[in-house]
């Protein structure tokens, strides 16, 4: 009898191995435009990474000794990140609120949130001019526990196996294991608390790395709320995403979607538009409160001044408004252009913060600007997520509905 | 108050470090490591009413940590106002001030808690119990110490691929065996001295109260950002001698010790508070509904 269970085994181990090798190959047609153009980037991409890692970060980067950090981390960490919040949020929504409402979108938001912690924080070794030494935070006996970044390498890390529990149920129906999947199901609530703890405090952590760079940041960016800043910004910002991602995602994996989560698609829409007003509106007025008790709205009179009105009012306060509008409306069209503002307010406030208003007393001609080779790298990068959010997507039940055994398990 | 803040919160977070597995999150005080017993940190007073702008001190550094030497005698290089550099712990420049022409040395600081070390997250820029604030090789090059300089000191090897971190180690490996830093040594115009930072302070004021109308009466580096190991007298503002007067006197670490002692709080009482949520708000007919993957 032992020989027959002995045998059946392997037969599924190898039913399971030839399935994960049909899975591997590509499904649809491999030479669309998109294909070709995205693919060359990332090839030209992943050049020039072997190349900073033989030359160097100068050989690359237009980085200084005045600029110690530019897109790669202002943008690609700070705004991944910021962007990646939409999955602590809707896990929040979801399943410690349970509204079931925003059910259909959770697993793409989780996906998407796990694949910007992985690519964009990951992005991070590329920024490391000792890269070879990434471990030393977590492994070894020098902890430098005082330093902000020290939790942020922590949360990132700790945060990544989070969403992925969150995220693993999918991968255990892909795989047709009945029994996995019930055990990694009974984790999710746990992660998701943990993973919502975690980003409460790396978002803001993000924030307060700035506050040792006093001084430096223009002091109408520079406060001691940063920190509180960062975390209120990263609710919209990552709702934003997800009213954008879903906007897309509709369109290109439009057959994998049910027609009954097409049609909730809209109630939901107006949900997440007023999450963003409601967010947006409490971030505006604590920059308004900040402006005020800092004596700061002499400054607002400057080229700075005006540059951080076109930040809050023309990309938090209007978009703001157009949320609430197009929520009370149902407009769609105008939810997902506010969508779209409230991103580049996003990226401009980040880069504000780590680029464009740090020193901002230094001359045009000698200030950071990132080189072609830091563009292509983070368009890179990008593109490569979206692949892999594809293949995934393509495969896993993700958009699509769960197969009907693991629907009966929490039934 | 019979218990203060930080005891409270210490409390606390041992509390948590016993109840969260990777007692890691836990976040100690943000301050430089305590002066060992006996020790005190040492420091170098600069007088720049005694420097001439020999530039002695660079050949000296120079010499000391295998660097580059400059050529001194090529007076151009004082035209212009030079950072420190990857090759270059130390230099010296000249500035145009209301009494003439004034030399000021500039290397880092050895600030008492510095910025840098606390900005670390692997301990390879260290404060040394004789004060110094040095680099070592375990370091990631993410250049987070950079951006927490309140003075721009740090310098990185951008053209390398096995870059490091390039400072004035106020000569700690001659400090720890009893010496002085190379450009004490070098100065001939005793315009540098070493010593304990308590003795430099009383000879600062010394000087400034003896010396009447010579020095303005401020000691740079006695209050900055919480006091710093190299310390300035000088005849004119310091404003004039490429100082930044508007740095306060708050130590660094100090900036993001608020957000630090907010973490054990977070979390602490976010997950509590969540799974408190999450219970009240489980509908009755979903009591057995399971976790994750519904949709």
């Amino acid at each position: 009898m032992n020989t027959v269970s002995a045998l059946e085994e392997k037969r599924q181990l190898k039913d399971m191995l030839a399935f994960i090798r049909s899975e591997l190959k590509p499904k649809g047609k491999l030479l669309t435009s998109f294909n070709v153009i995205s693919g060359s980037i990332i090839i030209l991409g992943a050049i020039l990474i072997l190349y900073r890692l033989v030359r160097g970060i100068g050989a690359v980067t237009n980085l200084s000794q005045e600029f110690p950090w530019g897109i790669w981390i202002g943008f690609d960490v700070m705004v991944g990140v910021a962007f990646a919040g939409g999955a602590y949020v809707l896990t929040f929504v979801v399943y410690i609120l349970h509204s079931d409402k925003y059910h259909s979108i959770i697993r793409a938001t989780v996906l998407n949130g796990l694949l910007a912690y992985v690519f964009y924080a990951g992005a991070i070794f590329l920024d490391l001019g000792r890269w070879w030494n990434i471990t030393n935070p977590l492994f070894g006996n020098k902890f430098g526990a005082n330093s902000v970044l020290f939790l942020i390498s922590w949360h990132f890390l700790l945060y990544m196996i989070a969403e992925f529990v969150e995220f693993s149920p999918a991968i255990a129906e892909w795989l047709g294991m009945r029994k996995l999947r019930k055990v990694l199901g009974s984790l999710t609530v746990g992660a998701v608390v943990v993973g919502i703890a975690l980003s409460t405090l790396h978002q803001a952590g993000l924030g307060a790395l700035f506050m040792m760079a006093k001084g430096k940041v223009h002091p109408l960016w520079y406060t001691e709320f940063i920190p509180v800043l960062f975390f209120v910004s990263s609710i919209f910002a990552g709702l934003s995403m997800v009213i954008f991602e879903g906007a897309i995602s509709h369109r290109v994996f439009s057959d994998k979607i049910s027609h009954e989560d097409h049609a909730a698609y809209d109630d939901m829409l107006v949900g997440l538009s007023q999450g963003c007003a409601v967010a947006m509106f409490v971030y505006f007025f604590a920059q308004f409160l900040i402006l005020i008790h800092g004596w700061h709205w002499a400054l607002l009179n400057t080229t700075m001044g005006w540059w951080y009105l076109t930040e809050n009012v023309g990309l938090v306060a209007i978009p703001c408004f157009m949320f609430l509008q197009g929520a009370r409306y149902k407009n769609q069209m105008l939810i997902r252009t506010a969508a779209i503002l409230t991103m580049v307010g996003i990226v401009i406030n980040r880069l504000n913060i780590s680029v464009i208003a740090f020193k901002w007393w230094i001359p045009f001609s000698e200030r950071y600007f990132p080189s072609w080779m830091e563009i292509v790298i983070t368009m890179a990068i990008i593109l490569t997520e979206v692949w892999v959010f594809r293949w995934i997507v393509n495969r896993m039940p993700v958009f699509g509905k769960p197969p009907a055994w693991a629907e009966e398990i929490h039934s | 108050m019979g218990i203060d803040r930080r005891t409270f919160l210490k409390g606390m977070g041992t509390g948590i470090a016993a109840a969260v597995p990777g007692s890691s999150l836990l976040l100690r005080k943000a301050e430089a490591k305590q002066i060992g017993a006996g020790k005190e940190f040492m420091g170098v007073l600069v007088d720049t009413t005694r420097c001439v702008g020999c530039r002695s001190c660079e050949i000296a550094c120079a010499e000391a940590h295998g660097m580059p030497v400059p050529d001194i005698g090529d007076t151009k290089a004082l035209d212009k106002i030079r950072p420190t550099s990857v090759t270059q712990w130390t230099v010296v420049n000249r500035y145009k001030t209301d009494k003439g022409e004034v030399f000021a040395k500039k290397q880092c600081m050895h600030c008492n808690q510095p910025g840098c070390v606390s900005a670390c997250l692997v301990k390879a820029m260290v404060k040394r119990e004789e004060g110094a604030v040095t680099w070592d090789t375990n370091c990631m090059g993410c250049r987070y110490c950079m951006v927490s300089c309140p003075f721009d000191i740090p310098k990185f090897e951008y053209n390398s691929a096995v870059p490091k971190i390039q400072k004035c180690s106020l000569c700690w490996e001659k400090l720890s065996k009893g010496g002085k830093p190379a450009c004490v040594e070098a100065c001939p115009a005793e315009a540098l001295t070493f010593g304990k930072r308590r003795d430099l302070i009383e000879e600062a004021n010394r000087k400034i109260y003896t010396e009447s109308g010579k020095y303005i009466s401020h000691i740079y580096g006695e209050r900055e950002v919480g006091g710093t190991g190299y310390l300035y007298i000088s005849a004119v503002p310091f404003e004039q001698i490429g100082f930044r007067t508007d740095l306060g006197t708050t130590s660094y670490p100090e900036l993001s010790k608020g957000f630090l002692y907010s973490v054990p709080i977070v979390l602490l009482l976010w997950p509590a508070f969540l799974i408190g949520v999450n219970t009240i708000t489980k509908r009755k007919n979903e009591v057995q509904h399971g976790e994750g993957g519904k949709r």
